[in-house]
């Protein structure tokens, strides 16, 4: 029920953010809409904790705080890369722990591997993802698992 | 007031514009697929965030605001689903990939063949 309540205050500010035209006539085909696709979405059984996370709702801001801070340093590592002459890079392949169990984190994490440019998942296993990084440093620090801790804390 | 937000919204537009480039030199300079998906990070992320950015300081009313923040929403989520529905593609195509002259493979984790 509460995965209900939330989707249909997630759609009515999604509505009347998007909307900005605020008339009798409008608000209640607003409110018909917002009521016909919770309605849908309750039959296709796809209102759960996967589409409306409640309970990552004020865990995840911190992490995705972390989360663009690593964005930011590992695009201005790779920016350096790019300008400075001669052989910067220096490929690496290899397989990362996958820790977390349930799938909205694992999802999580591999996003976030993906976010960061220098590292990428290529293909994700039952308890481990083959990733490709740009240079030892960047497999150094996925190894080291700082990232993966902080998704894991999400789950708990 | 609308002088500091006008010089930070070009400031903003103006890197994001050099992280296009950079993105764009290195998807140029890169010699393997894998590392080349790794210079397109930098246009998807930072640069698209900056110039999201800048574009959102120059509009004065809140739907447009909303709006550009939405679309930044939606780039972040979708371009790394996108970046790995091309890496797995290739690995799965038998790419396997190589060192930064790309001539020479690199060693593979055991059991990956």
């Amino acid at each position: 029920m509460r995965y209900i309540i939330g989707m249909v205050i997630t759609l009515s500010l999604f509505w009347l953010i998007n909307s900005g035209m605020y008339s009798g006539l409008l608000l209640t085909l607003g409110a018909l809409s917002v009521l016909t696709v919770t309605w849908l979405l309750h039959r296709m059984d796809v209102v759960d904790h996967e589409s409306i996370p409640l309970h990552l709702l004020f865990r995840a801001p911190p992490y995705l705080l972390w989360l663009a801070g690593q964005i930011v340093l590992s695009n201005l590592d790779l920016v350096r890369r790019v300008w400075r002459p001669g052989a910067t890079t220096d490929p690496q392949v290899s397989r990362v722990a996958l820790e977390q169990s349930s799938n909205i984190c694992r999802v999580t994490y591999a996003n976030s591997i993906n976010l960061t440019p220098g590292t990428l998942t290529v293909e994700m296993g039952e308890d481990s993802l083959l990733v490709h990084t740009l240079s030892r440093e960047g497999l150094e620090s996925l190894t080291e698992g700082e990232m993966s801790r902080r998704v894991s804390k999400l789950e708990q | 007031m609308s002088t500091i937000l006008a010089w930070t919204s070009d400031a903003c537009l103006l890197v994001g514009s050099f992280l296009l480039l950079t993105g764009a030199l290195g998807f140029l300079r890169f010699n393997d697929f894998y590392a080349r998906i790794h210079a397109c990070g930098v246009t998807e992320t930072l640069a698209t965030a900056l110039i999201i950015l800048g574009l959102l300081l120059q509009s004065d009313s809140a739907t447009p605001q909303f709006k550009l923040a939405l679309i930044l929403l939606f780039v972040l989520f979708s371009s790394p689903t996108a970046s790995h529905a091309l890496a797995k593609a290739a690995w799965n195509a038998g790419l396997r990939p190589r060192d930064n002259s790309g001539k020479r493979g690199i060693p593979l984790p055991p059991r990956e063949r």
